[in-house]
């Protein structure tokens, strides 16, 4: 299971990349293996919407299950990834560099405190 | 009775287990209420049950001996025998729902099959397998124009025109959601353009239906265009039958179609089984509720179907799911099949044709006895609104002491209607049958 | 082997069904309605009969042979039910007759709620909901009405076990409540501990499924009851596993306040391929006045001379209709005549052949196939599919491959608190033989997981069909049949 370390997460297999004052999400290696082969991904905001940190931002959808993303930090919409309609598979296959979900500025830097780092959410793991 | 076994098979049976009674095999229920005595009759043959069923059976008046006027959601249309005899075909009527898809083909395509002529009939993008009935489809359609606004739209636009027994089925189903509604003060007699300054930002739905409760056909354009003008969804609830000769929804840019299918091929049943249907445009699939049958290819190749998008559903979603909806209404969603499928194209136009002709020359019949007016403003189908000289529930006394069920007595639903009466005609209502209704009014109310 | 759709059959100008011409004068058609394209097939009734006919025969079914889906109740359908149920006195009355005319059609519907009620324990039954799920939300909505009446508007906690069918959290959504799941302990009953830290003034009521879907009686269920009812709250009881209990227990007694039945599972009505079910409600007598309406009732007793009189009544507090009409009554006079066939000491039978078979496949596989609950079972029971020395073998691929062998897999994946869970009830009106070959089924794919894997993982191979691509349903997404532009003109 690949954890780039440079990235946050979160208990719900979400993932930060930080680059300034935005925040880049998406999900990560072990969801897309635990959902197996993406059908459809669904993202619920618009860009220019105020999201609060927990709202849920999109669904992805597998022959299996249908999971919610909650935002880990709170802010404005500023880009969505709008491949991921034609190619669904992408979170499969490269869920870390172009199956990004959204880009959000942030609206309080200090919600990334909240966040794990590489080493604690492979701990996490282990126990799912 | 339905079990099998001997005392030996159950003694070896037993041995295996490990225990020496059936009783034992009870041992972690409390004792305190273990194996009651139920005040119960005992069991009886099959000659005897049928015969108690069939004296019970006898009882109740039929379309046989009483002549039927009655609609408001349930219609007496003549069912061809093939419809039956594939519903009798005990692969289908004793196979439970399809999740092992290689094994249940039959009942795939015949849902798939089901959806494809839904769709076709009304016009939309996409069918689903059904909801219990029309009532209940009318209440999912609130529900996911709800979830589709994420609850932030708060307000449902409902025609005072729509079946009364679906916008009461709508409230208990949406108590929980807070929702307002409006449109049902209005006076029956108003039409869907009423509605139109009703619509705001904050309307989640505009709902109607076409023909309506009272049988009219309205033009839906206006009311359409001030739906999508505000960004709410526009949905129409048909009768399916009417299909055959009038417009579809869709060509009034709806984005939900829902309907009541019992015309299609199932009886009566004093109420049910009946049938829901639902259909939208396909950018909303992955919002309607219900279950789908969807094309795709096994391992050699073949093309088959099978369940698909079920990951909406709450089976997986749990308490995320839009809807707790579990089953479809199987069985009766194939009558519709077969159904539709014997008619097809010519039969369902000559059907609906025969209706709208029968139910004009009755109109046009009763109109002739004084005091009696049918003033139709709006085209109409099968069925329309008699204003009657006495209150409709004297009509209706008297017209039953001549063995006619004469129409739905308005005032039922609507306490200002009283002298209004809903009176069906389907092709069953041969001339004479109307002819004689008409005679028995004239005898009564010539003056 | 691809049966064509009936669409494909059609040929234009092929007729079906005819029907007389006009036998009244004719009426102008309404110019501005009328529809010019209606794209349905176009076939004669012998290819219509045929179509049906032939793909009808893809199908298992219960008159085929075993199926032993976990909490489906795939009993034998009594085919003298089809006959009464096609009665003309049944089939051809409308719902909205005076109810002069249909005494017996309400006669047999409230005979129906007396017998479901003295099965039960429960005060009062109402016949309205359409289907388990459909009676799930009635009486959840039940249980918030009966809060709201009292001003107790701040109870919309409900409780949730983690075994329950999904639809339990999915009705209680609907019913606006918050849902909170509660976990099993380790002989699968109600966690009692877990419970009490849940019972506060916001708690609505709990879901209980009994037997749980686990097919094992809740031995927590009478305290968990007490617990809930001295903090307020409400029991919901989940009818679906009621076969292990006809003439055996009463739901009432453990104290459930509003239960559902399923019809089409417990009292032999067909499946149908999905539906029609039926789920009647049945509740204690603080909560009949919150049932849906209408509800039948008898409205004078009748004596020698005279017949009693049943009407059509709307409880004081009703929650109001949750479908049109009075229910699935075509599928109540099926469950009816079961009911009377059987009387008191068939429905006993029925339980105690259903528990008895149940714990015969269970004693025989133990061995081989892991039971995580080491306890009698009741109407069904859960095995976990799993063996450490055939790794990559799932129930999935155990499923599949007893259709090889003639049989309809059990329920997979079900409940959720097992790991690769199959549900397996056999029902009463199996005999030993048929229980007999297929464990010995289930033990010769146990050895072949272990010895030739691949037998399973390309299962089914004598099927009509192998397994289907799923993915690519759900990604092309085509949901009915492509016609070609000018179809229907």
């Amino acid at each position: 299971m690949k954890t780039p370390a440079e990235l946050k997460y979160t208990k719900n297999d979400e993932w930060v990349r930080v680059e300034g004052d935005i925040a880049v999400i998406g999900i990560t290696d072990y969801a897309q293996d635990q959902l197996s082969d993406i059908v459809f991904v669904e993202i619920v905001a618009l860009e220019g919407d105020s999201l609060d940190k927990g709202e849920t931002c999109a669904v992805i959808e597998s022959v299996k299950a249908a999971a919610d993303v909650y935002l880990p930090v709170g802010g404005e919409i500023i880009a969505i990834n709008e491949s991921l309609m034609d190619s669904p598979e992408l979170v499969n296959e490269d869920p870390f560099g172009n199956a990004w979900l959204i880009k959000i500025k942030m609206s309080d830097l200090s919600q990334l405190e909240s966040l794990m780092d590489a080493d604690t959410y492979q701990k996490l793991e282990r126990d799912h | 009775m339905y079990t099998p076994h001997t005392q030996a098979d159950r003694d070896a049976m037993l041995k295996v287990i490990g225990v020496n009674e059936l009783e034992d095999l009870f041992q972690c229920l409390p004792d305190k209420g273990k194996f009651p005595s139920l005040e119960l009759p005992d069991g009886i043959s099959e000659m005897e049950a049928l015969d108690e069923l069939q004296f019970i059976s006898s009882v109740n008046e039929t379309p046989q001996e009483l002549v039927s006027f009655l609609g408001a959601g349930a219609y007496n249309h003549y069912i061809p025998a093939a419809v039956d005899s594939i519903l009798r075909r005990s692969e289908f009527y004793t196979a439970y729902t399809p999740y092992q898809p290689e094994i249940a083909q039959g009942t795939l395509q015949a849902i798939f099959e089901y959806q494809s002529l839904i769709a076709a009939l009304t016009g939309m993008d996409v069918a689903n397998a059904s909801h219990y009935d029309g009532a209940t489809a009318v209440a999912e359609a609130v529900n996911m124009a709800y979830h589709n606004f994420r609850g932030k739209r708060r307000r449902i636009v409902l025609s005072n025109a729509v079946n009364p027994q679906y916008r009461e089925t709508i409230q208990t189903y949406m108590k929980g959601m807070d929702l307002e509604f409006v449109g049902e003060d209005l006076d029956p007699e108003a039409g869907p353009d009423d509605l139109i300054e009703l619509i705001d930002e904050n309307t989640a739905l505009v709902l109607v239906q076409y023909p309506d409760f009272f049988g009219r056909i309205f033009d839906l354009t206006k009311l359409s265009e001030a739906a999508h003008a505000q960004k709410a969804l526009f949905s129409v609830h048909i009768n399916p039958i009417a299909l055959g000769l009038i417009k579809p929804p869709s060509e009034f840019d709806a984005d939900i179609v829902t309907g009541e299918g019992q015309p299609l091929g199932i009886p009566m049943s004093f109420g049910g089984p009946y049938l829901g249907l639902f259909a939208t445009k396909k950018q909303y699939v992955r919002k309607m509720a219900g279950r789908l049958a969807g094309e795709t290819v096994d391992t050699h190749g073949n093309r088959g179907y099978v369940l698909t998008l079920n990951t909406r559903e709450q089976h997986i979603r749990r308490e995320h799911a839009t809807s707790n909806i579990c089953t479809n209404q199987g069985l009766i969603a194939l009558a519709a099949t077969v159904y539709l499928s014997l008619l097809g194209k010519s039969g369902l136009q000559e059907l609906a044709k025969l209706n709208y002709h029968k139910a004009h020359y009755t109109a046009d019949k009763i109109s002739t006895v004084p005091g009696f007016i049918v003033n139709p403003v709006q085209p109409f189908f099968n069925e329309f609104v008699v204003h009657c000289p006495a209150p409709a529930e004297e009509i209706n006394q008297h017209l039953l002491s001549n063995e006619i069920l004469g129409g739905y007595d308005l005032a039922q639903v609507y306490p200002s209607q009283k002298y209004e009466l809903l009176v069906a005609v389907t092709e069953m209502n041969t001339r004479a049958e109307i002819d004689y209704m008409v005679e028995i009014l004239e005898e009564e109310y010539h003056d | 082997m691809t049966e064509k759709t009936i669409f494909e059959l059609s040929r234009p100008g092929r007729k079906g069904i005819r029907f007389p011409a006009p036998d009244v004068p004719l009426t102008d058609l309404p110019k501005d309605f009328l529809r010019e394209n209606l794209p349905l097939p176009e076939v004669s009734e012998n290819e219509v009969v045929r179509h049906f006919t032939n793909i009808s025969q893809l199908n298992h079914s219960v008159d085929n042979g075993f199926y032993p889906l976990g909490s489906c109740t795939m009993k034998y359908n009594p085919k003298i039910n089809e006959e009464t149920a096609r009665l003309p006195g049944f089939a051809q009355i409308h719902p909205l007759q005076p109810v002069e005319t249909v005494q017996g059609a309400l006669g047999l519907m409230h005979e129906t709620q007396q017998w479901l009620a003295e099965i039960s324990g429960f005060h009062a039954v109402s016949l309205q909901p359409a289907a388990g799920a459909h009676g799930e939300l009635t009486g959840v909505l039940i249980i918030r009405a009966y809060h709201d009446s009292r001003g107790d508007t701040k109870r919309i906690k409900m409780l949730v076990p983690d075994s329950a069918h999904g639809t339990n959290p999915a009705s209680s959504a609907m019913s606006g409540m918050e849902i909170v799941q509660l976990p099993s302990d380790e002989r699968g009953n109600i966690d009692l501990e877990a419970l009490k830290t849940e019972l506060d003034n916001t708690l609505a009521g709990i879901m209980i499924t009994n037997p749980n879907t686990l097919g094992l009686f809740d031995e927590n269920i009478v305290e968990a009851c007490q617990l809930v009812h001295e903090h307020g709250g409400l029991v919901y009881g989940d009818g679906a596993n009621m076969n292990a209990l006809l003439g055996v227990y009463r739901p009432a007694e453990t104290g459930i306040d509003v239960m559902h039945f399923n019809l089409h599972k417990t009292f032999s009505t067909p499946h149908g391929g999905g539906g029609p079910g039926s789920g009647p409600v049945g509740v204690s007598k603080e909560l009949a006045e919150f049932l849906p309406s209408p509800l039948v009732v008898m409205t004078s007793e009748g004596d020698e001379q005279n017949p009693a009189f049943y009407d059509l009544l709307v409880p004081e507090k009703t929650i109001g209709r949750v479908k049109s009409f009075h229910g699935h009554f075509g599928v109540v006079v099926r469950a009816f005549t079961y009911m009377i066939r059987l009387g008191k000491n068939g429905l006993l039978g029925v339980s105690t052949h259903a528990v008895l078979n149940a714990n015969y496949i269970q004693a025989r596989v133990k061995d081989v196939y892991h039971i995580p609950y080491e306890r009698l079972c009741m109407h069904e029971f859960v095995t976990e599919a799993v063996w450490e020395d055939a790794p990559g073998v799932r129930a999935l691929d155990i499923s599949k491959r007893l259709i090889d062998f003639g049989f309809h897999p059990p329920t997979n994946y079900f409940p959720l608190i097992v790991n690769e869970a199959l549900m397996i009830e056999p029902t009463e009106t199996e005999t030993v033989e048929t229980l007999d070959s297929f464990v010995d089924a289930l033990l010769q794919i146990a050895d072949e997981a272990k010895n030739n894997p691949d037998i399973l993982h390309n299962a089914p191979t004598k099927a009509p069909f192998g397994r289907f691509d799923e993915v690519k349903a759900a990604k092309d997404l085509i949901l009915r049949t492509q016609l070609p532009e000018e179809y229907g003109n």
